[in-house]
């Protein structure tokens, strides 16, 4: 199994009630962004689709992509949703990035217990390291 | 100048209360905390605090509108919330979403809610005391109150009757001018066309507040909202931003520490107003008129 079906699958087979605690877990798993980048943050990218200020970076080649976030403590959810993120893609070829699903968010089952509207930043995110991916590999 | 003094030169002082005063005086009112991420409380709050979540505990499921009374009673029930108990709403973001929730109650009338002036912000740069226990509260019997919108929130038809008297878009800078909606390969912020209501003057809300969250006094905030928008505390105000979050901060700041007696805010904001067919825009730095 892809590691984004494992995530979905185990986000769906979370009862409801604990769905919150887990995206919590993956908040507090998320890797920091290697040194070069916490000493220089306009390296990264802002997402501007998340109202807390997360920043991303996409490098490495097409065979090996290495995605690094960076989110303050203080949105978790954000960074929760960075956690997912980092977990299904980073380290994966350019062309399983681009294959996944733009609708990968909405399959954990996060918008009826946090709002369309706080996933949609996590679709923000997805969207980048896409865009960034293409960058990465037509350069 | 002390807190204190600083906030007792407010129009209503009894709305906003310090962090040292909530600290001795936790048992003594309902803490309430309304985040923007909807995780924070969980990962430690203000002893006693509970959480409310603008999104999904004070929206209606279906409709794009705010609880009925019925609702309204339901969740106040049962979070432990009693019509006579004095409520203390803080939050992250200098306070955005527990204004948004300041709001809400007072759509139904509650009558002692007060906000932690610097908010959640404040509290933890203090190192004072943080918890990660949900408070087990007894439920309780909130009356089903109608909710009267009329006085305090505005809808797309009033602002046409309203315009010339004050409109304060509080946005940043780029979604006034419109500018933040052109920009090539990015998502746009939900609404098909950017820019500002004709006549609106932009203060952003963030001139509002110190570095520490905390409100600026009010001398500095007539000079942002009365001296230089030109606009006389005797008029009636809207404000408005994107869904209406930030400029319920606005909204507060105008009506409670500043007096402006009618001031409404207009929560459909630019989500609405930049979606809707044939109302007028105005593009740039300049307000331009309602026409």
């Amino acid at each position: 199994m892809k590691p984004e079906q494992e995530i979905a699958e185990e986000f769906q087979l979370t009862p409801d009630a604990q769905k919150l605690e887990l995206l919590l877990e993956y908040s507090e798993s998320l890797p920091e962004p290697p040194a070069r980048y916490g000493e220089n943050p306009h390296l990264m990218e802002r997402v501007e689709e998340c109202q807390a200020p997360v920043f991303i970076a996409v490098e490495g080649t097409a065979e090996k992509v290495d995605i690094f976030f960076s989110a303050p403590e203080e949105a978790p959810t954000t960074r929760g949703f960075a956690a997912i993120l980092n977990r299904a893609l980073h380290g994966r070829p350019a062309k399983e990035i681009l294959e996944l699903s733009d609708d990968f968010p909405s399959e954990l089952g996060l918008e009826k217990l946090i709002s369309p509207l706080r996933v949609r930043g996590m679709r923000g995110m997805l969207f980048r390291i896409k865009r960034k991916t293409k960058e990465l590999v037509s350069e | 100048m002390t807190k204190e003094a600083k906030i007792s030169e407010y129009a209503h002082p009894e709305v906003l209360v310090t962090t040292e005063w909530l600290a001795e005086n936790l048992g003594k009112v309902v803490v309430v905390e309304s985040n923007e991420d909807i995780l924070l409380y969980d990962t430690c709050h203000i002893p006693s605090a509970i959480k409310l979540d603008w999104h999904t505990d004070l929206n209606d499921k279906i409709r794009r509108d705010y609880l009925n009374g019925e609702g309204f009673a339901k969740l106040m029930s049962a979070k432990g919330i009693s019509r006579e108990d004095t409520i203390v709403i803080y939050g992250d973001k200098s306070n955005w979403w527990a204004a948004y929730a300041f709001w809400v109650f007072k759509l139904f009338g509650h009558e002692n809610v007060c906000l932690l002036d610097g908010g959640r912000l404040k509290w933890v740069a203090e190192g004072r005391e943080l918890s990660k226990e949900v408070p087990a509260r007894p439920t309780t019997n909130y009356p089903v109150v109608e909710r009267h919108d009329s006085k305090i929130r505005a809808f797309r038809d009033d602002i046409a009757k309203h315009t010339p008297a004050p409109l304060i878009d509080i946005r940043s800078p780029q979604e006034y001018t419109g500018e933040r909606l052109h920009m090539p390969d990015y998502p746009n912020e939900g609404a098909a066309r950017g820019g500002h209501i004709p006549s609106a003057k932009n203060v952003p809300w963030g001139k509002l507040v110190q570095e520490d969250s905390t409100f600026k006094p009010k001398s500095e905030l007539e000079q942002l909202l009365f001296v230089e928008t030109g606009f006389s505390p005797n008029d009636p105000f809207i404000t408005y931003c994107r869904i209406g979050e930030r400029s319920s901060l606005t909204w507060f700041a105008l009506k409670y520490l500043l007096g402006v007696k009618d001031v409404r805010n207009y929560d459909g904001s630019w989500t609405e107003w930049g979606n809707l067919v044939g109302v007028p825009i105005a593009v740039g730095e300049e307000p331009g008129v309602f026409a």
